[in-house]
Order: structure tokens, then C-alpha cells, then sequence
């Protein structure tokens, strides 16, 4: 039985004048599950991630997404197919209420005249929609929907970030760094984050640097290195040591039939 | 998941002891906060309290003298002007931007909508036209040089004065048109200087389009998405473009906005003066940012309330009519105003700390 990648990519090639930052590499991301990308600085991890999204556009190479070629001109586009991506620095704006952010570009307006004529939003539906999101993951008992974002510690933040992705992804979501900028304890929570989304049926592409964490919830390791996808590891079955001495060159790859180039359900 | 996270996470291993308090509001108390607080969601609340008390204050020292229906209506048609260049550019100051050419684009427009009439002969209503449309152009011009050649907007309004200005004096040969001519050839110049009698209360049409304009603002500010995106982007834009905001196009937008309302402030400007003349309005760009920073906006963008600057450019009238009527130096104007301004900032800066 063979399942039908979420995310395929075949042979993309990248290049900056004459630095190649993505070369002739692979990807694929399947159903359901949690892929960690790990590489050194520079081995073009987030390259290849911003060429799926549309955040740059590749120079050779193809990218099928649910087996139809795409070609992303900006992350809008990946956005209306229902992929959803969360940036390193969260995307929020401060002065903005939490569900003003959560509907940022995509606000719903009022029915009937009011909505088409005067553009007016529904505040209410909004904040309906978020209070209900961030009870569903659990997230926070929100003493005020409205409150500026700007008033939230760092991993209230980080919550938004993550629940507003959860709320509009159809497809899939990439994280970036999710928990670089967080304490133990808010890490923490957004890895159970992490969990609940996935829980709910949405594939992750999770960009990390903290082994620990990629290894903890990650099915499958996606090791990025000198602009090539190196290997593809199953986090049970290797230790931490060994995917970092395979990422920095210090170790050779397992042989491909030992590798998890496809999810053990898929398989 | 707790048989992986047994796997040298042991650092963790006392979280489930800790409080669980991540997710709750920190809840703060106090009177200060309190206002704080409110004054960081409603930022136009301090300029109203000054204008109220500036009112009451020379409404006390001056009697019915100031404090009439006449006296305050007056300071309406005063402030109409540099109310309405205050509105576009409160809209700029949101996007963390500034526009020094206001002033330059409504005194072009004023000329462009009079030497079309009378150079050219083109009916009066289509030089209006003409003269928004101009003023709207100019504005876009600088949205574009802003977003495309990523300049900053000091500088490109900074040239935008100078050329708009000196293109202003070429093409008007610095000639005024007269007030008679207009009033007998093309009365709809000066269709913002009519007014409307209430007793002894004059309001003119340009002070009530100030009002107006005023409205239609903070509610396309408040209740549309357009709104909210001014807000996003001038508080940080590349957040806002990250989360899928058209960050360029608003900005180009809130430019020719800020355009078309400084010519709708040029065509007001025919009805105060009754003539079209190249030479007036030339402290607009100053008088227009001081109201903007009375009235609580943050000259760092995504902060504030337009009404603030309504406010801020009543206060403004309500001292320069108020001491006037006292027989004081119109120094003493001055002084005043640039205390208020320092103390606003300084107010703006303590209710930024609440998100500290």
C-alpha cells in the first residue's frame, strides 16, 4: 500500500548568484505525521522550507502538494491552499487584539449591507471563533479575547501563533523554531501543542535546532545537509548523537533501506 | 508521548510540580495601572480631557465672551483647515510614516482646481475634480516611492514639499485669483466657506466636512479590515506582511488617501480665504503634525486614536482663540503649544509601558 505524500519534492535546486543553497534535493511529507528538519546553520533547511511555502521560488525542480505540481509565487497563495506556517518571530502584530491577529488578512465580515457595502467586520463572529480555537487546544483561559497581544507573556504568544495556524491550516503547517525563544516550562506547552495538532489529523513540518524536542515528537527526522536532504531517520531507532554526527558530516548516513524515506504506517 | 520524553529530558522532570499558570492573565491592580490601562485602549481620551478643561478653564476667565455658541463655532471654522490636514496626516503617522508634503499638496491642489477654471475655462465642478484627482496623484506618488524604492517617508515627502511647492509657484506664475471673480464665475470653489446660521452658532460647510471626515475615519479605522491593517503596519510591518497582509498596498493606499485629503483641504482652503492664492497655507505641514501629537498619536506608528488629533487641533484653536480674547502675546500661544506637545509624548511613552 502506498499513501500519497502530502508534500512531494523532486530534484529542487535554489541559487543566490553563485551559492547554491538548495541543491537537487528532496522532500516529502506524509499524512499525519510530524517531520522534523534538522541541519546544520547554512545546510539550507530553511531554504527549501520557504521554496515549499512560496516564500522564494525554486530555480529547478518539482513540487507536488496531494500529487499536484504547485508553483508558490508568494506565501499568500500556499495560504489560501491551506497551508499555514509559523514564523520564528510569531508574525503578530503588538497593538492588535489576540483575535484581530488570529484573523490577520482574512477578517470576516458582517452579513448583509453593512458587511458588502461598509466593509464592517464581525468583531463578534471573530471573537467567537478565536475564544474557540484557544479552548480547543486547551491553550488559555482568556480573560479577555480582546487583549493586546502585546500584553501576553512569550508563550501566550507563541499559543496565538500556534492556534492560528491550527485554525486555518487545511493541509499542513511548518513551524519554524517554535520553541527557540521559550523557557523549559513554555516549551513545554507548545510541544503538547504540537501533539494536539497533530491529534487532530494536521501533518507539521517542524524546523529545530533542539534535539531533545525534535527527537520527543518528531515520527520522522528530515537531516538537511550541504543543500541536500542526507537522510531521513527514524527518531526510535537512532540516538541523538548519532542524527547530530550525521548532520554535521562526522558519520556517513545509514544505508537507504535502514532510512525512513517513507512512514512505517505508509510502508 | 511520557515514555519519549523520559529520554534525556530529565531536566523536565520537576515541571509537573510547577504551577500551571502559563496559560492565565496576569492580572494587575491599582489605580494607576487602571488608567494606564484605559488610556492605552482608548488613546484619545487624554486630548479630550485637555480640551474639555482648556474649555472650561477659559470658559471660566472669559465669560460668555468665550464660552458662547459664536466663540465656539468660530474656533471650528479656525481649525477646519489644519483639522482636515491633520486627518491624512494622523492616517500617515499610523503607518509609522510622516508627510511633509500636506501643506505643499493643498495649496496645489487649491491652484490646480483655480487656474483650471479660470486658464483654461474648464467647468468649475471638473476642476475640482481635476484638483482631487492631482492631489490624489501626488499622494500615490509618494506611497509608491515609499513601498518600491523603499525610501524612508521623511525623505521622500521631505522632497516631495520642495518639488510640489516650487512646481505650485511655476505653474500658478504666482498669480492669486480673486475672491469677487470666483464668487461671480465659479461659486463652487468657495462651496466650503457657506454657512449655516444657528442663532448666534456659524457653522460652515468646511468645518462640518472636517466633522464628517472625522467619522467616516475612525470608522473605517475601527470596524474594516483596511482599518486594522494601518494599525499592523505601521506597528511592524514585515509582522504584518508575515501574516498575510498586503502591507505595500496599504501603505500606497493610506499615501494617496492622505493626498486626496489634503486637496479636499485645498478646495476647503478656496471657501476660508475666498481667493486662490499659491502663497497660503504654508504652516500647514507643522500646525497639522502638532495636532497629530496632541491628539495621542504615536509618531511611531500603530498607536492612537484620529479623533486624538481632532482633539489635538481643537486644543489648538481653543488656546489661540482663548488667549487671544485674554489680550495676551500670541508668543504665549506658541509656548503653550510646545509644552503640550512635549507632554504628550511624554504621556504617549508611559502608556507604551504597559506592554513592558
Amino acid at each position: 500500500m502506498t499513501v500519497q505524500p502530502i508534500v512531494q519534492g523532486r530534484g529542487i535546486v535554489k541559487r543566490y548568484g553563485h551559492v547554491t543553497a538548495i541543491n537537487h534535493s528532496d522532500f516529502d511529507l506524509f499524512p499525519g505525521e510530524v517531520l522534523a528538519v534538522i541541519g546544520d546553520n547554512g545546510a539550507g533547511k530553511s531554504s527549501i522550507v520557504k521554496a515549499i511555502c512560496g516564500a522564494v521560488q525554486a530555480d529547478e525542480g518539482e513540487i507536488r502538494i496531494e500529487g499536484k505540481p504547485v508553483h508558490f509565487t508568494s506565501p499568500l497563495q500556499a495560504r489560501e491552499m491551506g497551508i499555514e506556517i509559523v514564523y520564528q518571530q510569531l508574525a503578530l502584530s503588538p497593538a492588535l487584539s489576540i483575535a484581530d491577529n488570529m484573523f490577520a488578512g482574512r477578517e470576516l465580515r458582517k452579513p448583509g449591507i453593512m458587511g458588502s457595502v461598509f466593509r464592517q467586520l464581525d468583531k463578534r463572529a471573530m471573537e467567537k471563533f478565536a475564544r474557540d480555537k484557544l479552548t480547543e487546544l486547551g491553550l488559555m483561559t482568556v480573560q479577555s479575547i480582546n487583549q493586546a497581544v502585546e500584553t501576553l507573556s512569550g508563550g501566550q504568544r507563541q499559543g496565538v501563533a500556534v492556534a492560528r495556524a491550527a485554525a486555518f491550516a487545511r493541509k499542513f503547517i511548518i513551524m519554524d523554531e517554535p520553541t527557540a525563544a521559550l523557557g523549559v516550562k513554555e516549551s513545554r506547552r507548545v510541544l503538547e501543542l504540537i501533539q494536539d495538532v497533530r491529534a487532530k489529523g494536521i501533518p507539521i513540518i517542524l524546523i529545530s535546532h533542539n534535539m531533545p524536542h525534535v527527537f520527543e515528537v518528531a515520527d520522522r527526522v528530515h537531516i538537511h545537509r550541504l543543500g541536500k536532504r542526507h537522510a531521513v531517520v527514524d527518531p526510535a531507532k537512532i540516538s541523538m548523537s548519532d542524527a547530530v554526527a550525521i548532520m554535521t558530516g562526522a558519520m556517513e548516513p545509514p544505508p537507504v533501506e535502514e532510512q525512513q524515506l517513507v512512514p512505517k504506517a505508509a510502508a | 508521548m511520557s515514555e519519549s520524553a523520559s529520554k534525556g529530558q530529565d531536566y523536565e522532570s520537576s515541571l509537573s510540580e510547577a504551577t500551571q499558570s502559563v496559560a492565565e492573565f496576569e492580572k494587575r491592580e491599582g489605580f494607576v495601572y487602571n488608567l494606564q490601562h484605559r488610556l492605552h485602549t482608548n488613546p484619545a481620551l487624554v486630548p479630550l480631557i485637555v480640551l474639555v478643561l482648556s474649555i472650561i478653564v477659559f470658559g471660566l476667565l472669559l465669560g460668555s465672551k468665550f464660552f458662547s455658541p459664536f466663540a465656539l463655532t468660530l474656533i471650528l471654522q479656525q481649525v477646519q483647515i489644519v483639522g482636515i490636514v491633520a486627518a491624512a496626516q494622523s492616517l500617515v503617522i499610523l503607518t509609522a510614516g510622516i508627510d511633509l508634503s500636506v501643506g505643499a499638496i493643498m495649496v496645489m491642489s487649491s491652484v490646480v482646481m483655480g487656474q483650471f477654471t479660470f486658464r483654461y475655462g474648464i467647468p468649475p465642478g471638473l476642476a475640482v475634480i481635476c484638483g482631487l484627482a492631482v492631489g490624489t496623484g501626488i499622494g500615490a506618488i509618494n506611497g509608491l516611492l515609499v513601498t518600491r524604492m523603499k525610501l524612508p517617508p521623511f525623505i521622500v515627502t521631505l522632497g516631495m514639499w520642495q518639488i510640489v511647492l516650487a512646481a505650485n509657484f511655476l505653474y500658478s506664475a504666482n498669480e492669486t485669483i480673486r475672491s469677487q471673480e470666483i464668487s461671480e464665475h465659479a461659486p463652487i470653489l468657495q462651496f466650503f466657506g457657506n454657512v449655516i446660521q444657528i442663532g448666534s452658532a456659524r457653522l460652515t460647510f468646511g468645518a462640518i466636512f472636517m466633522l464628517i471626515l472625522f467619522a467616516v475615519l475612525t470608522y473605517a479605522l475601527t470596524q474594516t479590515a483596511w482599518g486594522r491593517h494601518v494599525y499592523a503596519v505601521g506597528d511592524d510591518k514585515e509582522a504584518a506582511e508575515l501574516s498575510g497582509m498586503e502591507a505595500n498596498k496599504v501603505l500606497v493606499s493610506v499615501y494617496a488617501l492622505s493626498g486626496l485629503i489634503c486637496a479636499f483641504a485645498g478646495w476647503a482652503l478656496i471657501g476660508r480665504i475666498g481667493s486662490v492664492s499659491p502663497t497660503s497655507g504654508q504652516l500647514a505641514n507643522i500646525e497639522s503634525i502638532t495636532a497629530v501629537v496632541i491628539g495621542g498619536i504615536s509618531l511611531f506608528g500603530g498607536r492612537g486614536s484620529v479623533l486624538g488629533s481632532l482633539f489635538g487641533a481643537l486644543i489648538v484653536g481653543v488656546f489661540t482663540l482663548g488667549l487671544r480674547l485674554l489680550g495676551a502675546d500670541a508668543q504665549w500661544t506658541y509656548l503653550l503649544i510646545g509644552v503640550l506637545i512635549i507632554a504628550a509624548v511624554s504621556v504617549d511613552q508611559w502608556i507604551r509601558k504597559v506592554s513592558g
